[in-house]
């Protein structure tokens, strides 16, 4: 039996120092209840959480979210997978339905990055790579990311100018998302022309740490047509994970975690990578957006550059990827990116994404990153 | 000598393969090899990730390799924003394994990816507790 969303939620992203994490996830969460056609919170039968805790004062995120929204004494539970949280959760709610454990689920992606103090969160963000023998040197996330970037320009000739290209991309589609941290558009020049972070990473080829949530309801074939006319359905879902040291992968320009993932939601859908409409990929850096179109199968590896630089990834090219503003528009709170992206997929193929809408799609795609690589889940999504 | 003694700040005082550190303050770079299926590591590992045997003995690499790639950091996190901006690279060690670290001696115009390199263990002079470490140098 088919799996598929029957309500979402998105609330603002950006810098939220007016609410709590319980307050954030509220928003996204009575959303999704509303959008689904005579759902009552009743009827739902578990709420799992995708956050990273690190970031949170609050211990036990679950606990208080699941007594804020509403939903004791029904079950609630946490899923951690770096940034990739809020997607792991998803793939966690469509075993707990397809078991026949429980039928409607609420998945909830919620994080507040900015709780902690600027040298608190660096100290963690130092901790992303192999502590025992790369955080030592002083690694940070962007470096990581700057590694790939300089092997991929060195193999295949991708330049920093193809990078900055992606954000501009992304931020145009962000500043027609009212949910976008950034919603205003950037030059070419001014991706260039930013501050160094980790060469060739400039500060505007970086997402920003942002606080938000996100939510979906899902259910099974039998109950979801009670509660939407149009229920998204799940057609394939792939998962996998990759070395977490960078001194244990097979190479460094591509994240083999996505290309593993790619290939198990392909093969369960029956489809190829040319039928993706739209797709929503993780660009926590511009070189990691690039990195996607070819993991993804989009264009051959290697060919990233080409792929923005021709726009193929814009409206009207061979895959819109991001037209939502991505994780450097949007901003990135981890745990609620995955589910972010989930609500775009959802709305582009109701036809309900406005100025962003992709004529027709009707086949999406979810591509989240965890870490430096570390978890990829890729959901295939399909009216 | 306590592997917390084992980079700038160290994160795992304890390790299975805590004589790395000694054999670093003596001069020597070393991996591990499985007693059993002869698999080489570097970072060295107590623990054969490919026939799953937890016995291992020690074994010297030349430090010779070559740059797979680098990266300039100007945003340091806690604790190195007094060295930064610093250069880190990665190398691919001539008898397998990966290790990544600073650049040492090479002038930053010369940096180049796949170019020759050596990697020279080292002792922090300016910190009073005894700290070591590896720097990457020209050949
Ligand atoms: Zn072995």
């Amino acid at each position: 039996m088919k799996v598929g969303i029957i309500g979402i939620g998105h609330g603002k992203f950006g810098n939220r120092s007016d609410a709590t994490v319980q307050e954030l996830a509220f928003e996204p969460f009575k959303e999704a209840i509303e959008d689904a056609n005579n759902l009552r919170r009743e009827d739902i039968e578990a709420l799992i959480v995708g956050s990273v805790p690190e970031y949170h004062m609050q211990r036990s995120l679950p606990g208080v979210v699941a007594e804020y929204v509403g939903m004791n004494p029904k079950s609630t539970w946490l899923t951690e997978a770096a940034c990739a949280s809020g997607s792991a959760a998803i793939r966690t709610a469509y075993m707990a339905i397809k078991s026949g454990l429980h039928d409607i689920v609420a998945v909830i992606g919620v994080q507040k990055m900015r709780e902690l103090s600027t040298e608190e969160i660096l100290a963690l963000m130092g901790r992303v790579g192999d502590v025992q023998w790369e955080s030592i040197f002083g690694t940070t996330f962007p470096g990581y990311y700057a590694l790939y970037a300089n092997r991929h320009m060195y193999e295949f000739g991708t330049t920093k100018e193809q990078m900055a290209l992606v954000a501009v991309k992304n931020h145009f589609y962000g500043a027609m998302n009212p949910y976008a941290f950034f919603q205003k558009e950037v030059t070419k020049e001014r991706v260039l022309s930013s501050e160094d972070v980790a060469s060739p990473v400039n500060v505007f080829d970086c997402c920003a740490n942002a606080d938000g949530a996100a939510c979906v309801i899902m259910t099974n074939e039998k109950l979801a047509k009670k509660f939407n006319d149009t229920p998204i359905w799940f057609e394939g879902l792939g998962a996998a994970s990759a070395q977490m040291s960078l001194l244990r992968r097979p190479n460094l320009v591509e994240i083999p975690s996505a290309v593993e993932a790619a290939k198990q939601a392909y093969a369960q859908a029956r489809i190829k990578p040319s039928n993706i409409q739209v797709a929503d990929v993780h660009d926590c850096f511009t070189i990691a957006e690039i990195m996607a179109y070819e993991n993804l199968g989009f264009c051959p590896r290697g060919k990233g550059g080409k792929f923005i630089e021709e726009k193929q990834s814009y409206i009207g090219g061979k895959t819109p990827v991001n037209v939502d503003g991505g994780l450097k528009a949007k901003g990135h709170p981890v745990g609620a990116t995955g589910v972010s992206m989930t609500t775009e997929i959802v709305k582009q193929l109701k036809g309900d994404a406005g100025k962003r809408q992709i004529p027709g799609a009707e086949i999406g795609l979810t591509h989240n990153v965890g870490g430096i690589g570390q978890y990829t889940f890729v959901h295939i999504l399909r009216r | 000598m306590p592997f917390k003694y084992f980079g700038k700040i160290n994160f795992t005082p304890y390790t299975k393969v805590d004589k790395f550190s000694d054999y670093l303050q003596k001069g020597k770079l070393m991996g591990t090899q499985c007693k059993k299926c002869g698999e080489r590591y570097f970072p060295p590992r107590a623990d054969c990730l490919k026939c799953m045997d937890d016995t291992f003995e020690w074994i010297e690499y030349s430090g010779k390799g070559k740059l797979h790639s680098f990266t300039k950091i100007f945003a340091a996190p806690k604790g190195f924003e007094d060295i930064a901006p610093y250069i880190l690279g990665i190398v691919n060690l001539e008898e397998g394994g990966r290790l990544i670290s600073w650049i040492g001696d090479i002038p930053e115009n010369e940096i180049e990816i796949d170019m020759k390199v050596k990697v020279v263990p080292r002792i922090f002079e300016e910190i009073p507790e005894i700290k070591l470490y590896y720097t990457i140098e020209k050949p």
